[in-house]
C-alpha cells in the first residue's frame, strides 16, 4: 500500500517538474534602465492575463542588454538607443541575422531649471551653446548675471547619447558638466541649485520647472506635454526599443511583443510617463 | 562524582619522555575540518590571483598598444566580396577561421553591408584617422576639433573617442589627498588619546565607538554627503558647484578614519609599556611620554596606517560616485567638481561595448588602480611587520 503510494508520489513529482520545466521557458528581458520600470509593468500585466507565461525583467543598461542578446542570455533586449553597427556585427556572428528592432514607445526629454530661475524658454541652439559650454552665464540667454551650472547624465546612459546627438549635434558636453546617475538625481540637484540646468525624462519634483523649447528663433516655444510630444511639435523626443533575435521571435515571445505594440500595451506606457507610438509607426 | 577528563589525557601512549602531552593524533573529523579550512583559505588566494589575471587579460591589449579606436575605417563595398581571398575576407570581418567556415555567403554579405554602413556613419573630422587609444593620446593633451587649445579630455562617448586619463588620475588624487588631510589628524589624535592618555573606562567605549564608523555602508555615507554635507559646505565655503572634490574628500575621510585609527592604535599599543614607564620615571609628563616617546617609536606603524588608508580611499567608489559631481575637469581646485577613476569605471562599464576599446581602457584603469593599491597595501603590511619585530626586539 505504502509502496504504491510512494510510486504515485514520485510519479507526481516527476510530472510536476516536467511541467514546470516546460513552463520554465520563461521570457527574459534585459537592458536599459530607462525602460526597466515600463518593462516590469508590461510583464506584470501580461503575466496576470496569461498565467502560463513567466517574464523576467532586469536592467543594467542598453549596452549590457545588447551584450546579453548576443550571448543568448536574454530573449529580449530593452534599449533606449538604437543598436550600434558593432553590436549588429556581433549579433550576426552568433544568429547569422540582424536582430529585429521594435519601437515600443516615445519618450520626450525635458530640460529642467529651478523654479527660481526667471528664464522660461530656450531655443535648440541656445541649449546647444549652454551644454557645450560656449554660454556660461545666464545673462547670455536673457537671465540674471549668474554662472550656469550644468547637470548632465552619465555617458553610459542612452539619454546622454540622445541629447548629445540631437541637441548638441554630436559635439562634446562641456567638461565642467556634472554627471548624475539618473533623472531623479538631476532633478534633485536642480531643486537645490537656483542656477542649475539639466535634462531628463518626465519627472516631477518640488522646486523645478520644465523649460519650453522652440526649434529655432522663429518658431513658438513648446511645452513638453504628452500631446506635443505625440504630434511632434516638441523638438526633443526619441523612440525606445526592444530588440530580439529573429529566430526567437515566434510563439510566446512573438505574442508578447505583439501585445506590447498593441492597444493594451501602448495604453500602459502612459502610466509610467512615456508616450505611445503613433499607430502608423508601429512596425 | 567522576572527574571530567580531557580526551586521551589518561592514555600513556600520548605522553612523551618528560610527561608533556604532545603530538596527539587528531580526530578524523578535526583533520577533515582543518583540511577544509585550509582549502577555503587557499581558494581565496587563488581567487584574488584569478581576478587579477582576468583584469590584466582584459586590459593587456591597451598596454601592448593593440587597441585601435580609429573612427575612420577602410571600407570594401559588399559587391567586391568575391575579389577578396577568404583569408582577407575573414581578416576584414575580424572572424576566426572556425567562425569563418561556419558562415554562409549571405551572412558574410550581410556583415559586409553592416560594416560598410558603420563606416559611412563615421564623421569627417581631422582626427577621424587618429588611434585615440594609443599612449600619446591617453596621456598628452591634444587640440581636438571644436576645442580652442590643446587639452586633456575624457569624453569616451563621442564621435571621436577621447580617452585622456590625466583628469581622472588628478581627480582620484585630489579627493584622496583631501580625505587623508582631513582624517589623519583626527584619527591619529584619537589613536594617541585612546592608547596612551584615556582612562580605561573611557577607552572601553571610545575605541569600539570609533571602529563602529567602519560599519556605516559607504553608500549611506555617500548619500549623507550628497544631501546634507554638500549643502552645509556650500553655505560655508560658497563653492559654485555643490558637489565637488572637497565634499567627496571629507566624506571619504569619514570612511577611512576607522582604518587609520585601528591600525595606528594597534601600533601605539604595541610599543612596550616599559618605554612609557622609563619616560615617566625620568620625570616626563604623561603627554610628553606619549608625544615624544611612544609616537616616535610607533611612527612606522602610523605611516603604514596612512598607506593603508590611502589604499582604501583611492579604491573607494560609492562615496565619490555620489558626492564628487563627476565632471572630468583637469584642475587642482578643490572646489571644482571632479571625476575619479573608480567612479568612472563604475559609471561607464555597464554600457561599454564588450571587448571594445572603451571597455579595454576602463579595464586598463582598473589594472593601474589595482597595482597602486596592491603596492601601497603591501608596503604598509611590510612596515607593520618590521615594526612589530623591532618592538619585540628581534631585529
Amino acid at each position: 500500500m505504502t509502496s504504491r503510494f510512494l510510486i504515485l508520489f514520485t510519479f507526481g513529482i516527476a510530472l510536476l517538474s516536467a511541467l514546470s520545466s516546460t513552463r520554465a521557458g520563461a521570457i527574459t528581458a534585459k537592458g536599459s534602465d530607462t525602460l526597466v520600470i515600463l518593462a516590469q509593468k508590461w510583464a506584470e500585466v501580461y503575466m496576470r492575463k496569461n498565467p502560463s507565461t513567466t517574464i523576467q525583467v532586469t536592467g543594467g543598461g542598453s549596452g549590457t542588454g545588447f551584450a546579453a542578446l548576443q550571448n543568448r542570455t536574454t530573449d529580449l533586449c530593452n534599449a533606449s538607443r538604437p543598436i550600434k553597427s558593432k553590436e549588429v556585427l556581433a549579433c550576426i556572428r552568433v544568429f547569422k541575422a540582424k536582430p529585429t528592432e521594435y519601437r515600443v514607445c516615445l519618450d520626450g526629454l525635458s530640460v529642467y531649471v529651478s523654479e527660481k530661475n526667471p528664464v522660461a524658454n530656450l531655443t535648440m541652439d541656445q541649449l546647444k551653446q549652454i551644454f557645450t559650454g560656449k554660454f556660461d552665464n545666464w545673462k547670455q540667454v536673457g537671465g540674471p548675471d549668474k554662472p550656469i551650472v550644468l547637470y548632465s547624465r552619465e555617458n553610459s546612459s542612452g539619454t546622454y547619447e540622445f541629447f548629445k546627438e540631437h541637441v548638441l549635434g554630436g559635439s562634446d558636453f562641456a567638461a565642467r558638466a556634472q554627471t548624475m546617475p539618473g533623472t531623479a538625481a538631476v532633478v534633485q540637484a536642480i531643486a537645490r541649485d537656483p542656477y542649475g540646468i539639466g535634462y531628463g525624462g518626465a519627472a516631477y519634483a518640488e522646486g523645478i520647472r520644465a523649460l519650453k523649447i522652440s526649434k529655432d528663433s522663429q518658431s513658438a516655444p513648446v511645452e513638453p506635454t504628452q500631446e506635443n510630444v505625440a504630434n511632434g511639435t516638441y523638438p526633443i523626443w526619441r523612440y525606445l526599443y526592444i530588440y530580439v533575435n529573429p529566430a526567437l521571435d515566434r510563439g510566446e515571445i512573438a505574442a508578447y511583443l505583439q501585445w506590447i505594440r498593441g492597444e493594451e500595451g501602448q495604453e500602459l506606457v502612459k502610466d509610467v510617463g512615456y508616450f505611445p507610438v503613433p499607430k502608423d509607426l508601429r512596425n | 562524582m567522576d572527574m571530567v577528563d580531557l580526551p586521551n589525557a589518561s592514555s600513556p601512549s600520548h605522553l612523551s619522555w618528560n610527561g608533556v602531552r604532545r603530538g596527539s593524533r587528531k580526530a578524523p573529523l578535526e583533520w577533515v575540518l582543518e583540511r577544509c579550512i585550509f582549502l577555503v583559505s587557499l581558494s581565496a588566494i587563488v581567487l584574488v590571483f584569478l581576478i587579477f589575471a582576468f583584469v590584466l587579460r582584459e586590459s593587456l591589449p591597451v598596454f601592448l598598444g593593440r587597441v585601435d579606436s580609429t573612427v575612420a575605417q577602410r571600407v570594401i563595398p559588399a559587391d567586391q566580396m568575391d575579389t577578396l581571398s577568404s583569408a582577407d575576407l575573414a581578416k576584414y570581418l575580424d572572424l576566426s577561421e572556425r567562425e569563418f567556415s561556419e558562415m554562409d555567403r549571405d551572412t558574410l554579405r550581410l556583415m559586409m553591408e553592416v560594416k560598410g554602413e558603420s563606416a559611412a556613419e563615421a564623421p569627417l573630422d581631422k582626427d577621424a584617422g587618429v588611434n585615440t587609444a594609443s599612449w600619446r593620446y591617453l596621456l598628452l593633451p591634444h587640440q581636438w576639433t571644436g576645442y580652442e587649445k590643446p587639452s586633456y579630455i575624457w569624453q569616451p562617448v563621442s564621435e571621436i573617442h577621447k580617452y585622456n586619463v590625466v583628469p581622472l588620475f588628478i581627480g582620484s588624487l585630489k579627493t584622496t589627498l583631501v580625505a587623508l588631510l582631513f582624517s589623519i589628524p583626527l584619527a591619529l589624535g584619537a589613536a594617541l588619546y585612546v592608547s596612551q592618555l584615556a582612562p580605561p573606562r573611557v577607552r572601553e567605549w571610545l575605541k569600539p565607538a570609533i571602529e563602529m564608523l567602519a560599519g556605516i555602508p559607504s553608500v549611506v555615507l555617500g548619500f549623507f554627503a550628497l544631501i546634507v554635507m554638500a549643502s552645509v559646505l556650500q553655505n560655508l565655503v560658497g563653492a559654485e558647484s555643490r558637489l565637488n572634490a572637497f565634499v567627496a574628500g571629507i566624506a571619504l575621510g569619514l570612511a577611512i578614519i576607522p582604518v587609520l585609527f585601528s591600525i595606528a592604535e594597534d601600533a601605539l599599543t604595541s610599543v612596550p609599556r616599559s618605554y612609557t614607564q622609563a619616560a615617566l620615571a625620568l620625570g616626563a609628563s604623561q603627554w610628553q611620554a606619549a608625544w615624544q616617546v611612544v609616537l616616535p617609536a610607533a611612527l612606522p606603524g602610523v605611516f603604514a596606517a596612512v598607506l593603508l588608508g590611502f589604499g582604501r580611499a583611492i579604491g573607494e567608489t560609492m562615496i565619490v560616485l555620489m558626492a564628487s559631481g563627476n565632471a572630468s575637469i583637469l584642475s587642482w581646485n578643490l572646489l571644482d567638481s571632479t571625476r575619479t577613476i573608480t567612479a568612472t569605471i563604475a559609471a561607464e562599464l555597464a554600457e561599454a561595448v564588450f571587448g571594445g576599446h572603451h571597455y579595454r581602457i576602463l579595464f586598463m584603469l582598473g589594472t593601474l588602480l589595482f597595482a597602486v593599491t596592491f603596492f601601497t597595501n603591501l608596503l604598509g603590511e611590510l612596515i607593520i611587520h618590521r615594526l612589530n619585530r623591532r618592538l619585540e626586539g628581534k631585529a
